[in-house]
């Protein structure tokens, strides 16, 4: 089962000990602790390159691209900060970040997948509410217009000479030319994308639930035929898309063999709507929509 | 083995005859100054100044000008900035090409711009701590040494003023390379010519920057007030850089070194201090000089060849495959952690018999 179909299970479970009475009209459960500001997403159905490593025909192949929807979400509005990373620390929830810039309104860096996920749970404690790291897929509907995706197609240029392809890719890296980074930025600084989501593409890359995996498509008509997923490695999205082992706190130690790694590894959390929750939500959209329109039949 | 004197009889050989006449001998002024002079202008690593692989005449003085520049250098990706002290602006400074039996002539300035004495010390040259005691002049000063080149070979030339001044001028840049050519030119194991169609020189630098109490690395406004840290981390003997020419990424990316399939290549890798190992990942050393002291015969087909800590070697490879190389100290933590990582981009044809991916990945069959 791919791990975020887990978190998401786990977490409606969760969410059903949060008594009903709890649940404001917004559908904003209470909580023991203020919980992130988030930014509602719509739901969206977008062209996506799919994460991962293609092959045709036993040669590698571009990230194929297909329409993928997903309801509307809530995700929090700007990247973990240190100080609220420090609390689960405080707590002993969390191992502390290898990155300790000065300032405190900074994103948290210097963390791992593992880290994050632990953050995840803590953090759903303390609130009272069920939060998980966001999917690639969540990611690129949220980050909208800042998307980038994998910056370099990965086909085989010449299937006689596969140091074409090499060859190609380390210039277009080149190219890219991005200079580091490695300042930490106060949050907000990167601005918003249309949706309101803050400082996606700046100079922290974040995590994501989804695995890397190594697909194998059809020579003829490019369909998925077996994929071999690694859970280890976790896709990352930023101004370049890269995958990182789950326990790389540091972006230079790991991903892009060349080109500039990522400065900082960061990440946000998506805050789940729980199944029953999200029924009782819009049923009670339903029936004030109705009673305030007058097209009510109930 | 070549002898000397077989070289001599090689392809140049009269015109030699007719320009040195006594040169087994020591010659005296008067014919020193007989002989031709050129002028060669240095050119900043990882290239070499255009040169003669075979000598065309006989022995010439030739004259290199090479200013001191103290400068701060970034030595990484973030940042990091090294009080740097260079011959000639680089580090390492450039590299010269002479043959045996030629003079090297060189005016060494130091400008009232820089804050230290310095001096050079040539492993190529004979006498007065390779002519480090002819040489130290102070800011505002300039010297001309010269000195005749007898050996064959790639050799360190670094700065040596004195005491603890000397490994800290070293770590802060001030080492360099002169190669010595036999004047017919290279030979491999069998004493058969070979040539090289590109040279690059690559020098290592183990650097030693201080940190702070967070852990970061720290910079200082001049070389005085780095000094002292500068001096506890190194009898450490803990780099906490080891990188090519001077900088992490300086002969990566843009600056990623370029040859074909087909090519010779000649790698002169140097370091003043510190033992290294280079190793071309995907490639080899067809023939090495790991002491890089051409009258010895080179080592065939190695792996990873070993550069003692004060001495520079040469590599000759004709590229087979296309691709990206990467050239490493393989001690590959300090490769790919402290810095010493270069790349060769090789275009050309693939060759599937010399490898070939006979079955892509994919899942392991369930019988």
């Amino acid at each position: 089962m791919h791990h975020h179909v887990m978190e998401a299970v786990l977490g409606a479970a969760a969410a059903l000990a949060v008594p009903v009475a709890l649940i404001g009209l917004a559908g904003e459960p209470a909580s023991g602790r203020d919980a992130a500001v988030t930014v509602e997403i719509p739901a969206a159905a977008i062209d996506y390159q799919l994460p991962g490593e293609f092959l045709a025909d036993g040669r590698p192949a571009a990230a194929p691209s297909e329409v993928r929807a997903v309801d509307a979400f809530r995700i929090m509005k700007q990247q973990v900060s240190l100080a609220d990373y420090g609390e689960c620390v405080d707590d002993g929830a969390c191992q502390p970040a290898a990155a300790r810039p000065g300032q405190v309104d900074v994103p948290v860096t210097g963390v791992n997948w593992l880290d994050a996920h632990a953050y995840a749970r803590w953090y759903s404690a303390a609130t009272g509410q069920s939060w998980r790291l966001p999917t690639a897929l969540e990611l690129a509907v949220a980050s909208a217009e800042r998307f980038v995706g994998d910056s370099y197609s990965a086909i085989a240029d010449d299937p006689s000479n596969p140091a074409i392809r090499w060859l190609r890719q380390y210039r277009e890296e080149v190219a890219a030319n991005r200079a580091p980074d490695p300042e930490p930025k106060r949050r907000g600084h990167f601005g918003s994308n249309s949706l309101g989501m803050d400082d996606f593409g700046g100079n922290v890359w974040e995590w994501t639930s989804t695995c890397y995996e190594r697909v194998t498509l059809d020579p003829v008509d490019g369909s998925v035929r077996g994929a071999i997923e690694n859970c280890g490695v976790y896709v990352m999205e930023g101004q370049h898309r890269t995958y990182m082992s789950s326990f790389v706190r540091d972006g230079k130690s790991g991903g892009c063999a060349v080109g500039t790694p990522p400065d900082h590894l960061g990440f946000r959390l998506v805050r789940e709507e729980p199944a029953f929750i999200a029924k009782v939500k819009s049923a009670l959209q339903r029936g004030l929509t109705s009673m305030f329109s007058g097209t009510g039949k109930g | 083995m070549f002898t000397r004197r077989q070289a001599l009889m090689g392809v140049a050989a009269a015109a030699m005859l007719a320009a040195m006449p006594a040169l087994s001998a020591a010659a005296n002024e008067t014919e020193i100054a007989a002989l031709p002079r050129e002028k060669v202008t240095l050119v900043a690593p990882p290239f070499v100044h255009a040169h003669e692989q075979v000598a065309t005449t006989g022995p010439k003085v030739v004259e290199f000008i090479m200013p001191i520049v103290e400068k701060p250098v970034v030595i990484d990706d973030e940042g990091t900035t090294l009080q740097g002290m260079t011959f000639d602006g680089s580090i390492p400074g450039p590299m010269m090409v002479v043959h045996e039996g030629d003079y090297v002539e060189l005016t060494l300035i130091n400008p009232d711009s820089n804050s230290m004495p310095h001096n050079i010390d040539f492993h190529a040259a004979t006498g007065a701590l390779g002519g480090g005691a002819l040489t130290l002049i102070n800011p505002g000063e300039q010297v001309k040494l010269r000195f005749k080149a007898t050996r064959t070979g790639t050799f360190v030339y670094h700065c040596a003023p004195e005491g603890p001044m000397i490994p800290w001028h070293v770590v802060s840049g001030m080492s360099g390379t002169i190669m010595v050519l036999p004047r017919d030119g290279l030979k491999n194991d069998k004493g058969e010519p070979i040539a090289y169609d590109k040279v690059f020189y690559i020098g290592e630098n183990d650097f030693y920057i201080p940190r702070d109490e967070n852990g970061d690395f720290k910079s200082y406004d001049s070389h005085g007030e780095s000094y002292a840290d500068t001096l506890e981390v190194m009898k450490g003997l803990v780099p906490s850089h080891v990188v090519f020419n001077g900088a992490k990424g300086a002969l990566t990316g843009e600056n990623a070194m370029k040859a074909k399939v087909g090519e010779t290549v000649l790698i002169v890798h140097s370091q003043a201090n510190r033992d290294t190992r280079p190793h071309l990942i995907g490639g080899h050393g067809d023939y090495v000089w790991e002491e890089g002291k051409f009258a010895n015969p080179p080592a065939k087909d190695l792996e990873t060849w070993f550069i003692r800590g004060g001495s520079a070697g040469a590599a000759l490879y004709t590229f087979l495959q296309p691709g990206v190389y990467a050239y490493v100290n393989h001690n590959l933590i300090e490769a790919v952690e402290l810095g010493a990582t270069a790349h060769f981009l090789v275009e050309g044809d693939w060759n599937d018999d010399l490898m070939k991916q006979v079955e892509a990945p994919g899942p392991i069959p369930i019988n």
